[in-house]
């Protein structure tokens, strides 16, 4: 297997009939035998671009590579890529085996190696007492594992994911998130995955692509993408709740929920200080959610505070004094909401 | 009346009309036709009796019925097979949008709605001996001798294949439908994903799209064959069966024997040859068309 191949995307963009652009002007770059995650609301085009890349779509402009070498004129087929769908359209009437063996098939490769593929695969991916059943006779996730061992029996140079632990019940999609992760290190093949997830997007991905509307708003690292938001899409987009934002004097200034303490003790004269007044706590097992307005200079905004689970519960209908250290405030221009430099307060 | 009782005959009110016409126009005639099938019953003769299987066994002993009983199955086998081949290829022609592809299905449908009769007096003037279009044209591709040209529907084996042809014309735009409402339900990730595991075109369509419209096409074809063995439309106004009984299906046979000839009971018997043999088409028509199931 040729491992490792890097997928790159230069000016891509997708109009569909009558409409502004579903994917305009996309660049990415994958590390070679990256992780690398396409995350975005629905609509924003993540998941066009990745049928692009696949070359179920054709793109109305832009160049897509594939080992360095551009690949927008060749079929599917000859791109050496495996999607994973969000539906897995396993093939209904196949049996198992003859699902994961289909590739194998399509791709002329000798009938002896056949069964010796298929069932490397299937070990793979602990299913290989289910190869004589149909389709329609396994759970979700025997399902969604029969689809990943069908995309891994091919050894292709890519692998392409769109959502494919969306139909999951929540307990098995974070152990398949988990197994996803293990495999794709292991085998070292780059991968693209798209996912509107942000907690899977984190999870898995060594960088994740940051969509809305057809742009990219940010690449980075998950801790990148979440402790420097490119701007306030990303800001607000990311974190469950999003980041707290502010605006004095024409700019916007954000933190994360988790960064607010109490005004109690020694605490660096930059800090911002707030009164927040607490009108409901949520109490999540992990942790608490505090949510309320402020006084002074920002009355009426309300923002969420995330305490620890083990701290004592803030009182509803009072005032608490926080504040933010001044290294976890984040800062936007009020008209564009690009990320500025630090500004006095 | 009360809402509840107004319930209670709003349902098989509104079923009644559909069931009056099923029995006097279907049930009926069913069960005349049995009996007189194992009558004597003659037109001109209010006389009945009982005559057991004699018209069955008298009626096999014909020629002429074993003819049309040979070119019932030759009719209609050929005509559904070449529709299903047909249809296949329309359907998948016509599946994804194109410019014009609502016109083209208009087109396509077209001979299904418009009356047959017109359809195959068309086709018989097209067809002519002496007028005839179609020799016209290949005269002038120089594909036949103009002095001689072909007698569509004058030579045994010519009119067959023209009451065939017609007939597969006819019955196309149907099967087409039910074949492409098959293939619509197909999820479009399903050939996305064969096409990404490395499958061309005729292995996705051989190996993955058609064996997954299957019970459709069977349903397809049952119904075609079900429908061509009672029909003898395209025969009556073509050949009349003819030239001397060569294009003779078991309908119009017991027709020209019951109707015109005067032989009820003959008559009765020829169309109820085939009664048991449909049943059980239909029988597995509608067990198939209750497992069909596309995903």
């Amino acid at each position: 297997m040729e491992k490792g191949v890097p997928v790159a995307t230069r000016a891509l963009t997708k109009r569909f009939a009558a409409g502004s652009n579903a994917v305009d002007g996309v660049d990415i770059a994958s590390g070679d035998g990256e992780f690398l995650v396409l995350l975005g609301p629905s609509g924003s085009g993540k998941t066009t671009v990745l049928r692009m890349i696949a070359g179920l779509e054709e793109p109305t402009s832009g160049e897509i590579l594939i080992g360095g070498k551009t690949v927008n004129d060749l079929s599917p087929r000859e791109r050496g890529i495996a999607m994973v769908f969000q539906s897995y359209a396993l093939y209904p009437h196949l049996s198992v085996y003859e699902n994961i063996a289909f590739p194998l098939k399509a791709q002329g490769v000798a009938k002896a190696e056949h069964r010796g593929r298929v069932e490397r695969a299937a070990a793979t991916f602990g299913i290989g007492k289910l190869l004589a059943r149909k389709p329609r006779e396994l759970s979700g996730g025997e399902r969604q594992r029969v689809a990943l061992a069908r995309a891994l029996v091919r050894e292709p140079r890519v692998f392409l994911f769109d959502e494919p632990l969306s139909n999951l019940d929540a307990k098995l999609r974070s152990s398949a998130r988990e197994e996803l992760q293990k495999f794709q290190k292991e085998i070292g093949t780059t991968a693209i995955y798209v996912t509107h997830d942000q907690v899977e997007a984190m999870a898995l991905g060594d960088r994740i692509v940051i969509m809305d509307h057809g742009k990219v708003r940010q690449i980075g690292t998950p801790v990148e993408v979440y402790d420097d938001p490119a701007d306030t899409f990303v800001a607000t987009f990311l974190g469950s709740p999003p980041m707290n934002l502010l605006e004095r004097g024409g700019t916007l200034f954000g933190f994360r929920p988790e960064h607010l303490r109490p005004a109690d003790g020694a605490a660096p004269s930059t800090a911002a200080r707030f009164d927040f007044h607490c009108e409901l706590v949520e109490y999540l097992g992990s942790e608490q959610l505090a949510f309320g307005t402020l006084g002074g200079r920002w009355a009426g905004k309300e923002i969420v505070w995330r305490l620890p689970a083990y701290a004592a519960p803030p009182k509803s209908n009072a005032t608490h004094a926080l504040l933010v250290e001044e290294r976890h405030l984040r800062y936007f221009d009020a008209a564009t909401g690009r990320r500025t430099e630090r500004r006095a307060l | 009346m009360s809402a509840a009782r107004q319930r209670k005959w709003l349902g098989p009110a509104m079923v009644a009309p559909a069931v009056v016409y099923m029995a006097a126009l279907v049930a009926l005639p069913v069960l005349m036709a049995l009996f007189y099938s194992v009558s004597d019953a003659r037109v001109g003769s209010d006389e009945i009796h009982f005559a057991g299987l004699r018209n069955f066994s008298g009626a096999l002993a014909t020629p002429a019925f074993r003819t049309a009983l040979r070119n019932s199955l030759l009719f209609t086998l050929v005509s559904q097979i070449l529709v299903i081949a047909g249809a296949t290829g329309l359907a998948l022609a016509l599946k994804d949008a194109f410019r014009g592809r609502g016109l083209i299905r208009l087109l396509i449908l077209l001979p299904w709605v418009a009356p047959i009769s017109l359809g195959a007096i068309g086709w018989k003037w097209l067809l002519d001996s002496l007028y005839s279009v179609v020799n016209w044209g290949l005269a002038y591709a120089h594909l036949v001798d103009p002095t001689n040209p072909p007698m569509w529907l004058g030579e045994p084996k010519l009119a067959m294949l023209s009451v065939v042809l017609v007939h597969t014309w006819r019955t196309l735009p149907f099967a087409t439908v039910i074949l492409l409402a098959g293939l619509t339900s197909i999820p479009r990730d399903i050939p996305e994903a064969a096409a990404v595991d490395g499958a061309g075109f005729w292995r996705t369509h051989f190996t993955i799209t058609l064996p997954m419209i299957r019970p459709i096409v069977l349903v397809a074809f049952l119904f075609g064959v079900v429908f061509t063995f009672t029909d003898m439309t395209a025969v009556y106004i073509l050949t009349r069966g003819g030239p001397a009984d060569a294009t003779q299906v078991l309908p119009s046979l017991a027709f020209f024997t019951g109707i015109l000839g005067g032989d009820l009971s003959g008559g009765a018997a020829i169309s109820l040859f085939l009664f048991p043999l449909l049943l059980v088409g239909a029988i597995v028509l509608l067990r198939i068309a209750r497992r069909a199931e596309v995903t």
